[in-house]
């Protein structure tokens, strides 16, 4: 992987385009990083590989100036670099190709390349050179694009080649490319890689981050594996193999291997039971059931359409087809106040963006679903609010100076308390919970499982969606795993693993299995 | 982390004051004070009693219209067809009242229903059909305007038949006090009251706080917006009236422009553009120094193109420190 000269007899390796030596990053409650390590030599492309939240958007961030690493090292060809902000990342010659789009849909190909670069003669740009400046570029790339075409009508793959072109024309040597994939079509992945391949060729260093196991063989030169934020392990080309890395991504020895005791729901009256929920976008004829006092998982990778299953259920989203049964009625839910009036409450994953009211008080917040319940003719009784939310705070250990406190001075595990509370307060026969302790430090994450136990216990039945496995292996009966807007398997408790789990996640099962 | 901190949330269940709302309703009372002394000093005719109720009644107009806009702000929105509609609301009194002969309680009651359907169909337009309120209104605030002069066929209506209707306004049910004034003072009252202490508040805020967060807790918030903006509408109608009966008359052009100062006095008083924090008290403080800045003004002899200039210096400086505010708080 190093470019070696000979001098004297002497072996002298030249450095590597990029490394990263002791990288670490907490941010309050969570250890982003520890110490990640890589090297990416010029012509090279690392995969980097690793479950949702082990810390690859990160350590992105860091290299492209946007968060800063609380220790290690980068060295840019040998020399130790500090990237404080995006430009200075760029001057190194490190771009980064985002996962949402950075271009303007109403400029040209070339205008959006050279944006703010424009040649100009006295302040006039000359839009003719331009275009044979950038005309020039994508040629030498091998992108056929047109220079003057506007960018918002391209397709999501001719967008992600001008994003690649812009990066390019940086002069960029490292490229770094999040989840390039996630939005293309074979055929466009194939011209992808193409130019990825292209690319390798003339000398750029790719960090290419993925969890499709099929792009790692055709693409990787090596492939780096973390896992909760640390340095898990590199194999090379020759050594990749999928199950390996699989293992890699999710084996961590589990210390306290716990999983809830087993129950038998089989004859569990059936609360909830959807069939053939579908959207225009993404979810295709998703079923399952929910039983009385069950705690149903969801696993599956970022986009494999749980939250949209649950926003679709609930009426946050419209659905294109799809029934739903609650206690054996079907019903209709057009909206949420709809999903709330017969008994099912969401706990948004986004917390802080549509989970809460960040700037008004604990008590408002624990009211704000069962408003009903706390006035008499219109007039809110605010004594009884106050009562109310006090009472769950005692009863969560919540930890707030007082029920007046605004909630966005709450820590995160506290603020999830709150939601909590304010489903509790509303008393819904059903709870679904997305991802409960996203950005929750560990001890406040199992004060949330012992809760979400706690209310399994007294008959309510909940959904947990989440990304961390071992989450779901200590709380959900019952997995239910989803890929691509499909339901590809479940799984009980007891038959479960995280390995079995990724299989179905990252549609590599067996075919056997794959029909269930 | 957060322990040693406590803040208090605005305008939430019980909350009194919190230092921000504090610093911003102090602001607007220093200056309104301060321009009371300014213009006191420059002239002694200023500080006279007729003078201060001759302010007072030449807020009510706006200031009743700030009081209902105060509310569709609080959800982040914005109602540009206040000023325009006020004056199709007047009109339409007008037209029942004088032109048709209805019986004037009757044609009062059509008034504020048709102020009334003009804020239902902007809440609708908003809330079902995803209009961004800015356009919204500012469509209401034409068509209120055509309607104001086609009905009344572009000249003033005049009351002169009913000779109770400038009470509305000009009569005194309480000595020295003009009715307008009086009225506009219990639908402070009233007005504070909901946003505090109703559930029609407590959405309003909450709305404006996470429209998001609000729908997912089960709250029909598109219902609630139309309610709010129909709310809202009443409010713009009982400001054409009073406004009307002030001049005896429905002027088919009297409510152009007001819309702004109604919504300068809003965000001077403390409610954020932004949704989620407002305040009656702060609205009406608003409204007063909007007035109290003209009216002194006039009586300094300063022209009434100067006085467009200082008021509009006066809304930029009011807007800056909001977005002081807001700065402050995303850090």
């Amino acid at each position: 992987m190093f470019t070696r000269v000979f001098l004297d007899e002497e072996v002298v390796v030249t450095n590597p385009l990029l490394e990263l030596t002791g990288i670490s990053k907490s941010f309050p409650g969570v250890k982003a990083l520890q110490n990640v390590e890589f090297t990416l030599g010029g012509g090279e492309v690392l995969v980097l590989v690793g479950e949702n939240g082990a810390g690859k958007s990160t350590l992105m961030k860091i290299l492209s100036g946007i968060y800063q690493r609380d220790e290690g090292t980068i060295r840019v060809d040998g020399r130790e670099v500090e990237i404080p902000t995006p430009a200075v990342a760029q001057s190194l010659g490190i771009s980064i190709i985002h996962q949402e789009m950075n271009l303007m849909p109403d400029l040209t190909v070339a205008q959006n390349i050279f944006i703010g670069r424009e040649p100009r003669v006295l302040g006039v740009i000359q839009e003719g050179k331009l275009n044979r400046q950038t005309s020039e570029l994508l040629t030498r790339l091998g992108i056929n694009v047109n220079p003057k075409q506007r960018v918002g009508d391209m397709t999501v793959a001719g967008q992600q080649m001008v994003e690649i072109a812009k990066a390019l024309s940086y002069d960029a040597r490292v490229l770094i490319m999040d989840e390039p994939t996630s939005a293309l079509t074979d055929t466009e992945v194939e011209t992808l890689f193409e130019l990825i391949e292209n690319l390798r060729e003339k000398g750029t260093g790719v960090v290419y981050i993925s969890h499709r196991m099929e792009e790692l063989k055709r693409l990787a030169d090596r492939v780096v594996v973390l896992r909760d934020g640390q340095y898990i392990g590199q194999l090379d080309r020759e050594e990749i193999d999928v199950p390996t890395i699989i293992e890699m991504m999710v084996g961590r020895q589990i210390k306290s291997d716990v999983r809830p005791p087993e129950r038998d729901f089989s004859d569990a009256e059936t609360i909830l039971r959807v069939k053939g929920l579908s959207t225009k976008s993404l979810l295709k004829d998703v079923e399952f059931e929910l039983k009385k006092g069950e705690i149903l998982g969801f696993a599956g990778l970022m986009g494999a359409g749980r939250t949209e299953t649950a926003r679709a259920l609930i009426g946050a989203d419209s659905k294109s087809a799809g029934s739903v049964e609650i206690h054996g009625k079907p019903v209709k839910i057009k909206q949420p106040s709809d999903a709330v009036k017969h008994g099912i409450g969401y706990l948004s994953e986004d917390r802080k963006g549509i989970g809460l009211l960040l700037e008004q008080s604990v008590a408002a917040n624990t009211v704000l679903a069962s408003l009903d319940k706390f006035n008499r003719f219109g007039i809110m009784q605010d004594g009884k609010s106050k009562r109310v939310a006090g009472d769950y705070v005692n009863d969560l250990k919540t930890k707030t100076p007082s029920t007046q406190q605004m909630v966005k001075l709450l820590s995160g595990g506290n603020q999830q308390k709150v939601v909590l509370a304010k489903w509790l307060v509303r008393d819904t026969d059903i709870l679904i919970v997305d991802e409960p302790t996203r950005g929750i430090d560990v001890g406040a994450k199992e004060e949330i499982y012992s809760l979400l136990e706690g209310l399994a216990a007294e008959g309510k039945s909940i959904i947990v969606i989440s990304s961390e496995l071992p989450e779901l292996l200590r709380i959900a009966d019952r997995i239910v795993v989803m890929a691509s807007g499909e339901i590809r398997g479940e799984l009980l408790n007891a038959d479960a693993t995280q390995n079995r789990i990724m299989d179905y996640a990252t549609q590599i099962a067996e075919e056997g299995e794959l029909t269930l | 982390m957060s322990e040693a901190k406590t803040e208090t949330a605005p305008g939430t269940p019980g909350s009194g004051w919190n230092w921000k709302s504090w610093i911003q309703q102090g602001l607007a009372v220093g200056t309104l004070v301060m321009l009371f002394a300014f213009f006191s000093f420059m002239n002694p005719a200023f500080y006279g009693w007729s003078n201060i109720s001759g302010i007072l009644l030449a807020t009510a107009g706006i200031g009743i219209m700030a009081l209902g806009t105060t509310f569709v702000i609080a959800t982040g929105g914005i109602d540009l067809s206040i000023g325009t509609g006020s004056t199709f609301a007047a009109v339409v009194v007008g037209v029942f009242g004088v032109n048709v002969g209805l019986p004037m309680w009757l044609a009062l009651i059509i008034g504020v229903g048709a102020g009334a359907l003009m804020g239902f169909i902007n809440g609708f337009n908003v809330a079902f059909l995803r209009i961004p309120p800015f356009i919204a209104t500012l469509a209401m605030m034409m068509v209120a305007q055509g309607l104001a002069l086609i009905l009344s066929d572009v000249a003033p209506i005049y009351f002169r038949d009913t000779p109770w209707f400038s009470q509305i306004a000009l009569g005194n049910l309480i000595p020295g006090l003009p009715n307008g004034v009086l009225i506009m003072f219990v639908l402070v009252a009233i007005s504070a009251f909901v946003l505090a202490r109703t559930k029609f508040g407590r959405i309003t805020l909450a709305i404006g706080s996470n429209v998001e967060a609000t729908r997912l807790s089960g709250i029909p918030t598109k219902r609630w917006l139309v309610m709010i903006y129909t709310f809202a509408g009443m409010f713009t109608a009982v400001a054409g009236i009073v406004m009307a009966s002030r001049l005896v008359s429905a002027q088919p052009q009297m409510g152009v422009g007001l819309e702004l100062q109604a919504i300068a006095a809003v965000i001077i008083g403390g409610t954020s553009l932004m949704g989620g924090r407002a305040s009656i008290v702060g609205t009406l403080i608003g409204a007063l120094i909007m007035s109290t800045l003209i009216n002194g003004l006039r009586i300094m002899g300063v022209q009434s193109e100067w006085q467009f200039v200082a008021s509009g210096i006066v809304i930029a400086l009011a807007v800056w420190v909001d977005s002081l505010r807001n700065r402050s708080k995303s850090t």
